[in-house]
């Protein structure tokens, strides 16, 4: 059977469990569409939250990358992943006990301030809204190449697809669905991946061929050397050596650390457990299941490289793999014969160089590349809308519950039922849905790259506007807004200024102190804390009852009943 | 709970909090990105050292860190007889007299 009847079968079969889950849990109240009526099992919620958290940039884009970067890559892995560390120990057992349903909620509560409530609405509808057109994007790639539908079409079944979910079932309808997207996506990043591992190396666990002896038909010798002597022979950097400047890398993974942790659509799944020990173990089951993909990732990129330099270096170019023409034909693989002697030269020397491939195709295609069955090849395709599908979902519930619950019920409209408020949710879900489908079809061109930058906003806002809020009992409103103001501020007006209005400005000689855009979330987070414990310093102390809310959820408890 | 214990409680929770993260923050900035380039000197099997620890030993450390802190956690929980599964049943039996 072809690749496209097995993509087809694969994306028909899990579409149809996906709506199967929608139908089993619909959403009666607000609290099951907000949170899924705080019942989810910390195992469930792990495995949902590895799938609200793994976008289309993990699942397609991240190996290849770093298949690109080499060691300089690591601030994906550790970054994204380090986060996490932060989240169990300094945000998701208090948020829990705190029990409210999102972190506009948190922070209105906490700095008893309607103005605090705003600035968290806008920051998060502003995080949320930038990243879920990426995964629209990322959708849209995968209908185009798998299915050969045209973008528009793709993303418009894609947007019904969460549509569905998202509106019937909120909350609980995506967490299950979640669920069972994280099954269909892991499971198709690992078979390519213990498959490649497999042929060469000989290895079935990646994490170990990674650093393993190549079988005798990959010429043998120790994958990473062979991969470093390769790319120093064709003029490419040595793959397991650093080319940014420490403090550049050092800067990224902090920015990419603080943000992760301080995205509202992975803080609101904690919410969705029962009580404070669950909120811890559901944040240690959550990275579990992360750290299997990202722990694979590397080595899929080590594998993805050096097949890559040895099946199309001084190829003749009419004896090319199938999987190259296609590529080609999408133009994300592209090869100009520039001294005319009919074989590919991919050297690191720009001018001699005769091929140009996108980073993004390298997961997508590494099945094809290695010569894997057509199921395989097809099951990364129904892997990536996974694992699309389902961060879109959770960032469209930010999205809607900022709007129907921070801005409707706690600002303006207090005196709507809960039977209105639902129907505001569903409302607004369906608002954004239709504007992100929008996006994905007509995407402008600078999305693409400011989702890296959402991180950088959530560390510089978030992260430390939650943190003192629960560390620091003197925190008060006054320091809380300024810090939250300016360390949003600073950040984006320094990502706005290099990546828009200065585009031929960004490169190191620039930037402040040596640090890239990416990672000028990490100064954002310092500059926040820094302003909100001074002007704090300075202004009367929080209320007596504001007191008392930090003194109760720095204790587990009995969790608040909603 | 008297404020007493709830403030021993708290000082317990931010010394496990803080030896943790200070494994988190050696692991990775100090061997993952600061020394990284003297650790690669030092080889683990088929990998160098540092760049075994930047793209994969962290991330085993981080998954770790958080188990060890659930146990710590539930462990001081119960010296205190804060929220355990039991306590729960207690508090629901209460209600139901």
């Amino acid at each position: 059977m072809s690749v496209q009847v097995w993509t087809f079968g694969f994306v028909f079969l899990t579409f149809g469990l996906y709506i199967g889950i929608a139908i089993w849990s619909r959403a009666g109240s607000t609290s099951e569409f907000y949170v899924a009526g705080g019942g989810v099992s910390p195992l469930a919620n792990g495995m949902a939250t590895a799938a609200d958290w793994m976008s289309a940039a993990s699942f397609i884009s991240m190996a290849g990358l770093i298949s690109f970067l080499g060691r300089d890559g690591t601030f994906y892995l550790m970054g994204w992943t380090g986060g996490y560390v932060l989240l169990a120990l300094l945000l998701a057992p208090y948020l829990r006990k705190f029990g409210k349903f999102t972190v506009p909620d948190f922070i209105g509560d906490r700095y008893y301030s309607q103005s605090a409530r705003l600035i968290a609405v806008f920051c998060a509808i502003v995080i949320s809204f930038v990243y879920v057109c990426g995964q629209m994007q990322g959708a849209g790639i995968v209908f185009s190449r798998f299915l050969e539908v045209d973008i528009t079409t793709g993303v418009i079944i894609g947007m019904g697809i969460v549509f569905f979910y998202a509106v019937m079932g909120g909350m609980k309808g995506i967490t299950y669905t979640q669920v069972a997207q994280y099954c269909v996506l892991i499971f198709a990043f690992m078979v390519p991946a213990i498959f490649i591992s497999m042929l060469m190396t000989g290895i079935p666990i990646p994490q170990i061929g990674f650093g393993a002896e190549l079988t005798e038909e990959f010429g043998g010798g120790r994958l990473l050397d062979r991969l470093d002597g390769m790319s120093e022979a064709l003029g490419f950097a040595t793959y397991t050596e650093g080319q940014r400047t420490t403090q550049d890398v050092f800067f990224i993974t902090a920015a990419l650390m603080f943000g992760t942790a301080g995205l509202p659509h992975v803080i609101i799944r904690f919410f969705t457990v029962p009580n404070v020990r669950d909120a811890r173990r559901s944040a240690g089951f959550a990275l579990f299941f992360i750290a299997i993909l990202y722990t694979t990732a590397p080595a899929v990129a080590a594998f993805a490289r050096t097949n890559l330099l040895t099946t199309v270096s001084n190829v003749e170019y009419t004896a090319v793999p199938e999987w190259f023409s296609k590529w080609e034909a999408t133009n994300l693989v592209s090869f100009e014969d520039k001294n005319n002697d009919g074989r590919i030269q991919y050297l690191g020397d720009a001018e001699q160089n005769e091929l140009e491939v996108n980073r993004d195709i390298m997961v997508l295609a590494n099945p094809e590349i290695a010569g894997l069955p057509n199921w395989v090849v097809a099951l990364v395709a129904a892997g990536a809308l996974a694992a699309a599908l389902s961060t879109a979902a959770g960032l469209l519930l930010v999205i809607s519950t900022s709007v129907a619950h921070d801005l409707l019920k706690r600002s303006f409209m207090p005196a709507i039922t809960e039977k209105q408020e639902l129907l505001y949710a569903r409302v607004a879900i369906f608002v954004a849905v239709l504007v992100a489908g929008y996006v994905g079809i007509n995407p402008p061109a600078y999305v693409a790259q400011v989702v890296a930058y959402a991180f950088g906003l959530a560390a510089a806002s978030f992260f430390p506007a939650i943190v003192l809020g629960i560390f620091q009992k003197r925190m008060n409103k006054h320091g809380a807004i300024a810090g939250m103001l300016a360390g949003f501020t600073f950040t984006a007006a320094y990502i706005i200024y290099f990546k828009t209005i200065n585009p031929a400005a960004d490169n190191a000689a620039n930037w402040w102190l040596g640090i890239s855009p990416e990672g000028i979330g990490s100064i954002g987070t310092l500059a926040n804390l820094t302003v909100a414990i001074i002007i704090s310093k300075f202004t009367p102390a929080p209320p007596k009852d504001v007191q008392a809310i930090v003194e109760d959820i720095r204790l587990p408890g009995e969790a608040v009943t909603r | 709970m008297s404020d007493n214990s709830a403030h021993d409680y708290w000082k317990s929770n931010i010394k496990i909090v803080l030896s943790l993260l200070a494994v988190w923050f050696f692991i990775s900035y100090g061997c993952g990105i600061l020394f990284v380039d003297a650790l690669d000197t030092i080889r683990f099997g088929g990998f160098k050292l540092g760049f075994w620890i930047a793209q994969q030993g962290s991330i085993f450390v981080f998954v770790i860190l958080i188990f060890v802190y659930i146990h710590l956690m539930d462990k001081l929980d119960d010296r205190y007889n804060l929220e355990s599964s039991k306590g729960e049943m207690d508090i629901a039996e209460e209600d139901s007299q």
